[in-house]
């Protein structure tokens, strides 16, 4: 606990020394990410000590504030949630020092560090509050300090865009959630965790809705993702990382935290929490297949992999209350190890992007290609990532998965409400699959390989060493992940029974681990045939080059890389069967002649909730509150009338 | 002795309603000064008063009757204004809403459950004079004369205070005089900086200033 504490410390402190050093970007730079580096390497060490011993530790400090107590707690789900949250921000911290060079002397990289590392703080602070006013405090400066990191590049009018829709949606759920709290903690004096209880009924429904609002908000679960395809890809690359591969899991833990006081459940909680998982992957996946950018291909698969988490813990919910504790056990510790997994792999796959922003100046995937050539060790890091997103084995993806499978299919032998959610969870599971494969297929080939589209993807270059070096760590603990995963079974479900779920689900999550078993000695023999065959090529090879000629190009006498497939050709098939649902806006050529002349094509993926449902309502509150903007006119004298107004109606209220 | 204080009440009532219907600047600083040394002579008026109260008396009546009006004054001419107080409505609006506040005042001191005062009319005419303050806030353009409003409120603030503490109402009156003071000074400054940058002590004009804008009115 001690341990946690200095590495708050140390955020907090290396925060202030890169505020102080602005004018130094280097220095400034240096203590940003040795601080973050450091404390993340503090803050590991009491992590995983509680996840092997299982123990919950506290902290209680006194602090003067009404309702609030300065209450740490360190418990397995914390734990669990944490050790993802310094593996990432440690290895962000180090990637983004060589990720803000590139913007020394033009922007303020002490306030960029600052930000970061309160954000790392503040997300800490979330993890192990024990008291509702200490974690809405975190939870309110983790939206500041991301907010700032999201303007980062505030010269672009996008990127302000994207900082106010997320600075909304970050307020709207805070005002979800003191909601929450409020109603959480109306029977006591303090609003400690541990004092909280609700009266099963029309509260606990009440509070737990609420909490699905404001966490959802966060998680970005549709239908509240609208702020995370604008706001992840706007900041810098490592803070995207960090926002999508851990800050939006605060979202999940929330949820489970407030599960946890709203025993006994209900039923119905657990198919909403399913229908919006359902809807999350399956849309998230299928948004992710139509865009146009790197970044924002991650951050709707993000929204998907939130999805899958949300739908583990609703098919738990659902096998709890209708008492099938081995679904429940199967699918909560399915959702834990996937927020492990997932913060991983998306975070290495957002500084791949980061990297091919850099090397190639953009990351529009229409004018990437060829990077396989240009940038190898980029490249092959970034399908590393991609495959653990597909949840092939050996990678990490998969573990998480391949639980709240096993989970859906044990279920569906059983009957009543466990067997229809398992049906559901197993076909959205996999048709989420299929198409975030599709997705991360077309987004890794039109960018790496083929041959470059533009002038800017043919004069790309590998990113600095630090980059490369925090890629690497990530892509091989993904592949540690997924060779040990049975092995994260037991943590797991130490998490789920310390935290809300049933204690007996271990049980239940251990008969997952020989199948897993047997997958990682499959994966350890495929590693090793990869091994031997490379050790044979370079065998055979024996020192010499091979011969490098041109692609055979059909038969076509002049082939432009224009000719390749692009980013919307590859999606084509399956953007038009959805195209209900995507209502991408395209502009085809018609061919009527035998000789056509010149011909562009276009298609633009549509932010469909957002232009059809949070733009309106925005646009209609905003047409109200004009109506009032005579009361805000500017003048002093009326201002203080006001306040005169005010204080007199209430004397006279009060007489 | 009792008639004599309420003798000044009815003056404080009258200072008000002047102060609702003079148009000069200077004509005004000077009531509002006259009502702030009649106001500090109020407790002298009750029995024997301790050398301490004397010493009170004197600060404040040195404070509000001649180092207010010589800053005010300086201010208003190094300001280089118009002489008069601009007012945003009418004279006689002034006047009715003067009046209107005073009878509400009398119904709100009739309601408010204070001990019981020796002096009548103290609690309705400290409420006034509140009142008075705040209406010469909001209905003057003049910076200055907002600064004014807001010692007139502080004359009422410290009359209340002698109807609720009749013994001991000094500490009190201390503290609020000592932040009048620095209030006037700030704002001495301020209106004087306000006036050099702008060339006007128009709050009006400083709406201009204001960061929220329409989208249609922006230029």
């Amino acid at each position: 606990m001690l341990l946690v504490l200095l590495s708050f410390v140390i955020l907090l402190f290396s925060a202030l020394l890169a505020l102080c050093l602005g004018r130094n970007p280097d220095r400034a730079q240096d203590a940003g990410a040795y601080g973050a580096a450091a404390a993340s390497v503090a803050g590991l060490i009491p992590s995983v000590h509680t996840l092997i011993s299982g123990n919950t530790w506290s902290l209680s400090l006194p602090w003067p504030v009404p309702l609030g107590s300065f209450t740490l707690t360190l418990d397995p789900l914390a734990a669990f949630f944490l050790v993802p949250l310094f593996i990432l921000t440690g290895l962000a911290a180090v990637y983004g020092v060589d990720y803000l060079r590139h913007y020394s002397g033009r922007k303020p990289l002490g306030l960029a560090w600052a930000a970061f590392n309160v954000l790392t703080a503040s997300m800490a602070l979330v993890f192990t509050a024990g008291n509702a006013v200490l974690f809405i405090l975190g939870w309110e400066l983790m939206a500041a300090s991301s907010f700032l990191l999201v303007l980062f590049e505030h010269e672009k009018a996008q990127v302000r865009r994207a900082a106010f829709i997320y600075i909304t949606a970050g307020g709207t759920g805070a005002l979800c959630l003191l909601a929450a709290f409020s109603l959480l903690g109306s029977g006591s004096a303090v609003l400690d965790f541990g004092s909280f209880s609700v009266s099963p009924g029309g509260v606990a429904s009440a509070v737990f809705l609420l909490a699905l609002c404001g966490f959802g908000l966060k998680a970005g679960s549709i239908p509240f993702h609208v702020w995370l395809p604008e706001a992840h890809p706007a900041a810098p690359s490592h803070v995207s990382a960090v926002m999508s591969g851990i800050m939006i899991k605060t979202g999940v833990y929330g949820i489970i935290r407030v599960l946890g006081f709203l025993t006994p459940w209900q039923e119905w909680w657990g198919w909403t929490l399913l229908f919006i998982g359902a809807a999350s992957s399956l849309l998230g996946a299928l948004f992710s297949l139509a865009q146009h950018e790197l970044k924002r291909v991650l951050a709707y698969s993000s929204i998907e992999n939130v999805g899958i988490i949300l739908l583990a813990l609703g098919l738990g919910v659902i096998g709890v209350v209708s008492r099938a504790y081995p679904l429940a056990g199967l699918a909560f510790a399915g959702a834990l190890l996937h927020v492990l997994n997932h913060s991983l792999f998306k975070g290495l796959l957002f500084m791949g992007a980061g990297s091919v922003l850099q090397g190639a100046g953009t990351a529009e995937l229409d004018a990437l290609g060829g990077l396989s050539k240009r940038m190898p060790g980029t490249a092959t890091l970034f399908f590393a990532g991609s495959a653990a997103a597909c949840a092939l084995p050996p990678f990490n993806g998969f573990a998480g998965e391949f639980l709240i499978y096993i989970g859906a299919f044990r279920s569906v032998n059983a009957s009543g409400a466990p067997a229809l959610a398992g049906v559901i969870a197993g076909l959205s599971l996999a048709c989420a699959g299929a198409l975030a494969a599709a997705a991360f297929t077309r987004a890794g080939g039109t960018a790496f390989l083929g041959e470059p589209r533009t002038g800017r993807a043919a004069g790309a270059h590998e990113p600095g060493p630090l980059m490369l070096f925090s890629m690497r760590a990530l892509a091989l603990l993904c592949l540690l992940a997924g060779l040990a995963s049975p092995f994260l079974l037991l943590p797991a479900a130490r998490a789920v029974g310390s935290g809300f779920g049933p204690a007996s689900g271990y049980a239940a999550a251990q008969t997952a681990a020989v199948p897993l078993i047997y997958i990682s000695a499959g994966g350890l023999l495929l590693l090793a045939i990869i091994a031997m065959a490379a050790a044979k090529r370079r065998a055979f090879l024996g020192g010499k080059k091979p011969a490098v000629g041109a692609t055979w190009d059909c038969g076509y006498a002049a082939p432009t890389p224009r000719m390749q497939y692009g980013a919307s050709s590859f999606a084509q098939p399956l953007t038009d069967f959805f195209q209900p649902v995507l209502r991408k806006i395209g502009q085809y050529p018609v061919i009527s002649e035998y000789f056509p002349g010149r011909a562009s094509f276009s298609t633009e993926a549509q932010a469909v909730f957002y232009n059809s449902f949070y733009y309106p309502v925005a646009a209609r509150i905003r047409d109200l509150a004009y109506r009032f903007s005579w009361i805000q006119h500017g003048r002093l004298q009326i201002y203080i009338m006001y306040i005169v107004v005010t204080l007199m109606g209430l004397l006279i209220w009060k007489l | 002795m009792h008639t004599f204080a309420e003798l000044i009440i009815v003056l404080i009532i009258l200072l008000d309603l002047a102060l609702a219907v003079t148009g000069s600047l200077s004509s005004c600083i000077r009531l509002v000064a006259l009502q702030g040394v009649v106001a500090g002579l109020l407790p002298l008026l009750a029995g024997a008063p301790h050398p301490r109260a004397l010493l009170f008396a004197a600060v404040i009546v040195t404070l509000k009757g001649a180092v207010f009006p010589w800053l005010l004054m300086r201010a208003r001419d190094q300001s280089g204004a118009r002489k008069d107080v601009e007012p945003l409505i009418s004279y006689p609006a002034s006047i009715a809403l003067c009046i209107g506040a005073f009878i509400a005042s009398s119904w709100m001191g009739s309601r408010l459950p204070l001990p019981e005062t020796q002096v009548a009319w103290i609690v309705p005419a400290s409420l006034a004079t509140i009142f008075t303050g705040f209406l010469l806030i909001t209905t003057r353009s003049k910076a200055i004369t907002q600064v004014l409003g807001y010692l007139v409120i502080e004359n009422g603030i410290y009359i209340f205070g002698l109807a609720l503490f009749v013994e001991q109402p000094m500490m009190v009156e201390l503290a609020i005089l000592l932040d009048v003071f620095v209030a006037v000074f700030v704002m001495g400054i301020a209106i004087f900086h306000i006036s050099r940058e702008f060339d006007h002590i128009d709050t009006a004009e400083l709406s201009e200033l204001s960061d929220w804008r329409r989208a249609g009115d922006a230029k």
